[in-house]
């Protein structure tokens, strides 16, 4: 039996039946890490010996009689940009390159305690900034559908590794689309809660109002079971909300009749390609046949999102990333005479250069005679956005639309003009800057290549995301698809 | 319109030393990314109060109680100089 392939629900199954032990599951995900691991490059670090002496405690405490927890005993992977205290924590960069973290983020705490299995850390994304994993300083992730395209980003190793086996879940973090766009590209389930729904406590912040974790999954079930296990308020993360945490599982299948669907009209431009919107507009099709009421929606501020979003993000970096100054942890330059040269020298040597490039445009847009122009600008004009949300959703339960405007793209298709990068997030940075949920789940191929259909919800409301998402999931069948690897 | 003397000084405000080469090519990439954002003029905000926080969290609080933190050899352990439990660093002046 190819263990790998399984769903961590239908891998909980077996642990349950007592038919597998967890230690089986994650010697078979090694196992299929050492087959794939050179075509894919997911990782950063891989944990082996950690995952397998975990992997057989596990195993006691269910032989001892433990009930055994959703998640317990399964292996996954985690974003590099989260804390788990003594595994190195890079973000992918060079300035971080030996970071070891005295503490645990709250995810990883809470995926402990519901005995869950880190096989490793997945390549992204410098600091989260891409949308194709190319800017990472150690390697360049492949999509696992088509080796000569990117993963997405920035959570790229995330999405690749689940689409490849890698893990049965992972995590990965969404500041524009960093989860969802990847998702997209390696036709697996990406989750973005609502800002404040995980805490991000000792995830390492890009931009802090529009941060937040989620989950990489096979299926909506398994999204389902991840999301009971991370939600909740934190009291060491001051904007994790405290509002109650439904079981996830219980929007799965629910009928979604009579659902009020919008399709927000400016996210069908000119541009877009061709077949991806084919296959959105059949994912609408067969929402309207589930029982679901689809009409036009209208989202005006939504060509204004890019530039709001490149001045807010990098502007909320260049202040989080002052941080990174040779003194207390990551990379030092060596030589430098006096503390200025060493914080000039240490800061241009280790980070590269989108990196830079996002520091030196947020710097600008925060600093004396632009703060006006620019950043309140740019926060004005967020709050238009969100308005619009706010107006749309009085008339719709969900709004819907591609997750990109194309599938995976070639490797240095993009990575040499900023703008075309950025504008592979299009339509995924309105959800951030409105704090909203939102969902990628696979809806076809376009040559061979995943194309994701994009769930917008009201905050808070994951559940109806996941209960729609699920219904269309179980009718369409598109998450049985495989690479071939 | 960004000049290359403005991008020298912000890459001294962000304590980046840059290269000839990133100097040419940030003035560059700063300005088209600038130039597009200039389609912000275009809306009136005058009105409108900007959002900082996409929820309504305001003023956090919790009771001030010591908790366990970070000890003091933990904190050191990533430091890339240290002497005596601090962190060291070149002269400062």
């Amino acid at each position: 039996m190819s263990l790998h392939k399984l769903t961590a629900h239908e891998a909980h199954e077996l642990l349950v039946k007592k038919e597998v032990s967890s230690y089986e599951l994650t010697e078979a995900v090694f196992k299929r890490i050492d087959e794939v691991e050179d075509k894919v490059k997911a990782f950063v670090t891989i944990t082996r010996e950690a995952a397998l002496e975990k992997a057989k405690a596990v195993d006691d405490k269910i032989k001892a009689g433990e009930q055994v927890k959703p998640l317990m005993g399964i292996p996954m992977v985690l974003k590099d940009n989260m804390c788990a205290q003594g595994v190195k924590t890079t973000c992918s960069s060079k300035i971080l390159h030996n970071f070891v973290p005295p503490y645990n983020a709250t995810v990883v705490e809470k995926l402990q305690e519901a005995g869950a299995i880190v096989v490793g850390k997945a390549n992204m994304d410098e600091f989260a900034m891409g949308s194709s994993t190319e800017t990472s300083a150690f390697a360049q992730t492949r999509n696992p559908w088509n080796t000569d395209c990117v993963p997405g980003g920035s959570s790229g190793g995330s999405a690749a590794s689940v689409a490849a086996d890698q893990g049965f879940y992972s995590l990965g973090s969404d500041t524009g689309g960093s989860i969802r766009q990847p998702a997209s590209f390696c036709g697996v389930v990406g989750l973005k809660p609502t800002y404040g729904r995980v805490s991000r406590y000792g995830l390492i912040a890009f931009a802090s109002s529009l941060d937040q974790i989620g989950p990489f999954a096979k299926d909506v079930e398994d999204c389902a079971q991840i999301m009971n296990v991370i939600s909740g308020h934190d009291f060491r993360d001051s904007t994790s909300a405290d509002v109650p945490v439904p079981d996830y599982t219980s929007f799965l299948n629910q009928d979604i009749k009579g659902l009020r669907v919008g399709i927000p009209k400016e996210y069908f431009v000119d541009g877009m390609d061709p077949e991806v919107e084919k296959s959105i507009r059949q994912a609408i099709a067969k929402l309207e046949e589930l029982g679901a009421v689809c009409e036009e929606a209208t989202l005006p501020h939504t060509e204004y999102a890019l530039p709001v979003y490149y001045l807010i993000a990098p502007a909320e970096a260049s202040s989080n990333l002052a941080r990174y100054d040779g003194v207390r942890y990551g990379y030092r330059a060596e030589g430098a005479e006096d503390l200025l040269t060493m914080y000039k020298k240490s800061r241009s040597e280790g980070f590269g250069s989108e990196v830079k490039r996002r520091i030196m445009l947020g710097t600008y847009a925060l600093s004396s005679g632009y703060y006006d122009a620019y950043y309140l600008k740019a926060l004005k004009v967020r709050t238009l956005i969100k308005q619009d949300f706010d107006q749309a959703f009085e008339k719709f339960d969900v709004l819907v639309s591609p997750t990109a405007p194309s599938p995976a793209f070639r490797f240095g298709e993009k990575v040499d003009d900023p703008i075309q990068m950025y504008l592979s997030d299009i339509f995924t940075m309105s959800v951030n800057l409105a704090g909203i949920p939102g969902i990628s789940i696979p809806c076809g191929l376009v040559n061979g290549l995943p194309v994701g259909l994009q769930l917008m919800g009201k905050h808070f409301d994951e559940g109806t995301l996941l209960k729609v998402a699920h219904a269309f999931e179980q009718s369409a069948g598109y998450y049985r698809n495989k690479p071939n690897l | 319109m960004i000049t290359k003397k403005d991008v020298e000084h912000v890459a001294l405000l962000a304590r980046l030393e840059l290269t000839e080469e990133e100097k040419e090519k940030y003035t560059q990439q700063l300005n088209n990314i600038l130039e597009y954002a200039d389609m912000l003029k275009k809306l009136d905000t005058e009105n409108i109060q900007p959002t900082a926080h996409p929820l309504p969290i305001n003023n956090v609080f919790r009771s001030d109680e010591a908790k366990p933190g970070v000890s003091n050899e933990a904190a050191l352990a990533n430091a890339p100089s240290k002497e005596e439990g601090y962190f060291r660093v070149p002269k400062i002046v």
